[in-house]
Order: C-alpha cells, then sequence, then structure tokens
C-alpha cells in the first residue's frame, strides 16, 4: 500500500506538468499581455522595451523553462490588475470558495445518500417514483437559475434572506442550497440505481433466501458495493461543483475563488488564471488519490498495479 | 446480459451465452414500444422546443431582435397591463420574449446535441481502449485525463473562450473536446470491471481477438451507462452553454440564448420577475425532457435491470 501511495504522487508529477503545460500554450496563444498592462496609449517604443523586459521575445522553448523555473518556486507571476503576486490573491479566495463547496456536497449526501436507498428498495412505489420525479426536476434546473429564483422568492418577495453578498450564516443559505441541489440529485440518481442494478444480482437473493433480514441485506450486502461507484461521482461531483461555484458566486457576489476567476478571465489577467488552475487541480489530484483508495479498501477486486 | 454465474461461483469452464444476445433486436424493439408515462412526457418536453426549434422562423410572432422601447417591460397574459400580441410580455428593450425563446430554442439544441456527439466519440474510444489493453496504454491515457479532470471543465473552458473568439461554433468545438472525459473514466472503470468477470476470461480462453471482445462483449455492457451519460451530458451542455451565456462569454448578442436572457431579467427581478424566469422555464423544462428520455432508454436498453419487470 505505502508502495502504491508514493507511486501515485510520483504519477501526479507529471499530470501537473501536463496541466502547466496545457495552460502555459493557451496563455501563449492568448499571446500579448503587454498591451494590456500599458493600456491603449503606449507607445509601440514603450510595448516593445516592456516585452524585452518580460521575456517575451525569447523562444518558445526558453519561455517555457523560465515559466516552469518560477511555477516551482510558487511564482506565477504578478497580476497586472490587483498589482500582486498571482498566487496568495488565489489563496486568499480559497476558503471562502471551499465553504460554499463543502456545504453543497454535505447538504447533498445528507439529501441523497437515505432518499436514494430508500427509493431502490421501493422500486417501482409511490416513494421510488416521487423520489426520481423531484431529482430529475432539480438536476434539469440550472444551478445559477435556481439562484435567482431563491433570491426572488426569499430575498426580494419574502425578504427573510439577504440578496447577496457575505459575512454571516444567513448570506450561505441561498447560495448552498443553490449549488448543493443539483448534486444532491445527481448523486441521489446514482445511489438509486446502483442500489436497484445491486438488488437485482443474484446474490442478494442468495442472501435473502437466507433469512437475512432486509435491513442487513439493504446496508451491508448492497449499500458496500454501491460505494464505488458512488464515491467516484462523489468525487467527480466535486471537481464539477468547484466549476459551478464560479457562477453561482458571480450570482450571489460570493467572494470566492469563482469571482475573481470570472473576473480575471474577461479582463486576460492571465497570471491569475494560471495560479487558479493550478491549485484547483492539486486539489481534485489530491481527492483522485483519496478515491483510488477507498476503492481499494472496499472492492478488493479491484488490482491498483 | 451473461449474470448466469455468481462472482463467487467456482469456474467450471462452462461458456456463457454471449452478452451481445440479449441486445438482438427484437428483445429491445418490443421494450422501446412500451412506453412508460415519464418517457411520454421526456417526448413532450424535448418534442416540443425541437419542432419549434426547427420551425422557427414560422412561429415567432415579432422579430426577436426588434426593439421597442413603447412596449417596454410588458407583463405576460393573465396579468395586469398585458397588452394583447404579447403573449409572454416584453423584456427592457420592449423585444417580445416568445420570439426570443424560440429563437433560443434553436442555438441551445444544436449546440447540446452536437457537442456530445464529439466528446462521445472521442470518450468511447478512449475509455474501452484504457479499460482493456495494457498496462502502459491504460496507465498513458488515463494520466492524460487525469489531468483533463483535475481542472473543472467550465475552467479550461473559460481559459479556451479567453483565446478563441466567442460564438456558436466555439462552443461546440468547446464543450466537446472539453466533455469526452467523463466517459473515458467512466466506461475505462466499467471495463476494469467487467474484463474480471468468466465471459470474458472465457472469450479469451478461446483465443477471440481483442478487437472482438470489444466490440462484441464490451461495448454491449457499457452501453447502458454510455446512453445515460450521453443523455445527461446534452442536459449538462444545454445548462453550460447558457451558464456561459450568461456570464457574457457564450453566444454573443445579437444572437439569442435562454442564458443571455436570464442576464438581462437578472437586473429587473423586482419589477418584472418574468424575464429571468421564462428562459429558465424553457431551460428546465427542456433539460427535464432529455433526462426523462435517459431514463427510459436506460430502463429499455439494459436487460439486467429489466429482469422481474
Amino acid at each position: 500500500m505505502g508502495t502504491y501511495i508514493a507511486g501515485r504522487l510520483a504519477q501526479m508529477i507529471p499530470t501537473l506538468l501536463l496541466i502547466i503545460t496545457i495552460v502555459f500554450l493557451l496563455v501563449y496563444i492568448v499571446g500579448d499581455p503587454v498591451s494590456l498592462m500599458l493600456g491603449e496609449h503606449a507607445t509601440p517604443e514603450q510595448v516593445a522595451t516592456m516585452r524585452e523586459a518580460m521575456g517575451l521575445n525569447d523562444p518558445l522553448l526558453v519561455q517555457y523553462f523560465n515559466y516552469l523555473g518560477s511555477v516551482l518556486t510558487g511564482d506565477f507571476g504578478d497580476s497586472y490588475r490587483y498589482n500582486q503576486a498571482a498566487l496568495p490573491l488565489v489563496l486568499d479566495r480559497i476558503p471562502a470558495t471551499l465553504t460554499l463547496a463543502i456545504g453543497a456536497i454535505l447538504l447533498a449526501l445528507v439529501i441523497a445518500i437515505p432518499l436514494g436507498v430508500w427509493a431502490a428498495t421501493r422500486r417501482g412505489g409511490v416513494v421510488d417514483s416521487a423520489v426520481s420525479s423531484l431529482s430529475v426536476l432539480a438536476k434539469a434546473m440550472p444551478n445559477f437559475w435556481l439562484g435567482i429564483m431563491l433570491i426572488l422568492l426569499f430575498a426580494v418577495v419574502l425578504q427573510w434572506l439577504p440578496v447577496s453578498g457575505s459575512g454571516s450564516w444567513a448570506h450561505l443559505v441561498l447560495p448552498v442550497v443553490a449549488l448543493g441541489t443539483g448534486t444532491a440529485a445527481e448523486i441521489t440518481r446514482l445511489v438509486r440505481s446502483s442500489m436497484v442494478e445491486i438488488l437485482s444480482q443474484d446474490y442478494i437473493r442468495t442472501a435473502r433466501g437466507k433469512g437475512l433480514r432486509q435491513r442487513v441485506v439493504v446496508y451491508k450486502h448492497a449499500l458496500l458495493n454501491a460505494f464505488v461507484p458512488v464515491t467516484s461521482i462523489t468525487i467527480l461531483q466535486f471537481s464539477t461543483l468547484l466549476g459551478g461555484a464560479l457562477i453561482t458566486e458571480v450570482v450571489f457576489s460570493w467572494p470566492g475563488l469563482g469571482q475573481l476567476l470570472v473576473n480575471a478571465v474577461s479582463m486576460r489577467d492571465m497570471a491569475v488564471v494560471q495560479a487558479a488552475v493550478f491549485v484547483i487541480a492539486v486539489m481534485v489530484l489530491a481527492l483522485s488519490l483519496i478515491s483510488d483508495l477507498l476503492f481499494k479498501a472496499v472492492d478488493r477486486r479491484i488490482s491498483l498495479g | 446480459m451473461a449474470e448466469s454465474t455468481t462472482m463467487s461461483a467456482s469456474g467450471t469452464g462452462s461458456v456463457e451465452p454471449a452478452p451481445a444476445k440479449s441486445f438482438s433486436q427484437r428483445s429491445w424493439r418490443s421494450k422501446l414500444r412500451r412506453v412508460p408515462l415519464s418517457g411520454w412526457i421526456g417526448l413532450v418536453l424535448v418534442g416540443v422546443p425541437a419542432v419549434v426549434a426547427i420551425f422557427a422562423p414560422l412561429l415567432m410572432p415579432h422579430s426577436p431582435t426588434e426593439i421597442d422601447p413603447t412596449r417596454a417591460l410588458l407583463p405576460p397574459i393573465g396579468m395586469e397591463g398585458y397588452q394583447p400580441g404579447h403573449l409572454l410580455g416584453t423584456d427592457n428593450l420592449g423585444r417580445d420574449l416568445l420570439s426570443r425563446l424560440i429563437e433560443g430554442a434553436r442555438i441551445s439544441l444544436l449546440i447540446g446535441v452536437l457537442s456530445v456527439v464529439l466528446a462521445g466519440s472521442i470518450g468511447l474510444t478512449v475509455g474501452l481502449a484504457a479499460g482493456y489493453y495494457s498496462k502502459w496504454i491504460d496507465a498513458l491515457l488515463m494520466r492524460f485525463v487525469d489531468a483533463l479532470l483535475a481542472i473543472p471543465s467550465i475552467l479550461l473552458i473559460l481559459v479556451i473562450l479567453g483565446v478563441l473568439d466567442p460564438g456558436m461554433w466555439t462552443l461546440i468545438f468547446v464543450l466537446g473536446i472539453t466533455n469526452w472525459v467523463i466517459y473515458a473514466r467512466q466506461i475505462r472503470a466499467e471495463v476494469l470491471e467487467l474484463r474480471e468477470r468468466q465471459f470474458i476470461r472465457a472469450a479469451q480462453n478461446f483465443g477471440v481477438s481483442g478487437p472482438t471482445i470489444l466490440l462484441r462483449h464490451l461495448t454491449p455492457n457499457v452501453m447502458p451507462s454510455f446512453i445515460v451519460l450521453s443523455t445527461l451530458s446534452v442536459a449538462t451542455v444545454i445548462v453550460t452553454e447558457s451558464g456561459l451565456s450568461f456570464l457574457g462569454l457564450g453566444v454573443q448578442p445579437p444572437d439569442i440564448s435562454w442564458g443571455l436572457m436570464l442576464t438581462t431579467g437578472r437586473d429587473y427581478l423586482a419589477t418584472a420577475w418574468w424575464i429571468s424566469t421564462l428562459p429558465g422555464l424553457a431551460i428546465t423544462f427542456t433539460v427535464l425532457g432529455i433526462l426523462l428520455l435517459g431514463d427510459w432508454l436506460r430502463d429499455a436498453l439494459d436487460p439486467r435491470l429489466a429482469v422481474g419487470r
């Protein structure tokens, strides 16, 4: 197991390298940060001096290795909009986004697992139909539209909760619901379909034939086997959720990574974009490693060579 | 589906029936014929915007881009101040909302279907190859997939949209080449599990070639989840498109998108709720229809789930 973890950690290096390279190339294609930094009224001489100073006239490979060198020391360059180093700017925003994302995931799991199991054990019944209909409807709603509707109902009409911003628990409620609802629906569908599939297999019939109680069959024999797909999707969802948080944050003026990023992309503040992509990539890679370790622990048939 | 032996059964070496058999035309045709209620609802919810999209120019009561400040912020039918001729009201510039919704349907559906076709074909191929073939192909492909999955796709989309000019065809391309990784990962995971099963082992022992096993034994077995994934993907893509357009990075005016309409409506929440409510409903019902269709297809196409119906 120790060797496996070490191996996986070593494998993360080329993965991160690949991500850095993809982003570097994309930024290279975007091209000229100089005219953005100096504004429209810069003279051609100023632009030329600046380009030379920033090393933008060097060959691609030289630029690439210089870039790799500075990334290794945590230097993604300065944000030209904020006039400060990009990495701390990004790290500052992480807690707000994580609060939102973790809140949404927790809300989703708390709703999804009991509902999914409940629906699967009453397959074809009223409960199943109701849960399926609700989860399909929730999945169908775009989270930013749900967010706008929540604002319309709870902030504009009822005036129970603040329209947007941050600072108190009340500010957290609407964004978490807006973000978590779709995830809950996704996980409910998966828990249900995994459970239905598992419950239709022969070993479940055998377990029932042995006279085991329904609860033991469902929770011990079936739910544990649903663990692999459910964890896989939950972790994939976390990555999607960080993406969804981008838009939700804009809707609710939540001061997280999303707002910073959307602004950075539209202003082409590429130092911030690169730092953010790198940081998010590290987080998701770590999660993926954890999920594979969980698979290994739960399902011995999977070999992690 | 070859499920006649359980995982714990001792291998007797008996050859199970080929899994492709339950996919014979007769069995799934008869299952497709029994459409459940939710399937009908799905058909209607997808059918209406599809038909509307095709016949858009004939159905629009007004030009969707015609500005008329004297008719701004008119409410939809049934509300005080309703004016005949604008069934669903108008937006802040006096543009007819019904006409704009109809035009928006075209763009959303086109982007959804075309980008999923692109993503699905790449993902299925990569997933099958990675799951079945030797470890180094798997390692190579999965490192690449991991790298792409490590970036939430919207992030990659945003970075690429910074390079390319925004617009409909850019969106189709970008959504296609960023969404295939989900298929690759899911299909590969299933193939990893399937290839340990008796019927694949048996086929290998009989000397069936790799490509044949992939096509005849593995592909049919991953099809149910491939279909479910594809359906979900069309839905996801429509939502992503509207989200990007909502942020001002997707479909650009004067082109119309449901997401773009939401942006306008957000500033008029207190006075004209219908501007942001109606396009959201259009997205929700269309996506809902696609999801219901996918469920029905899954039930009809997955022989294992059909057992005991």
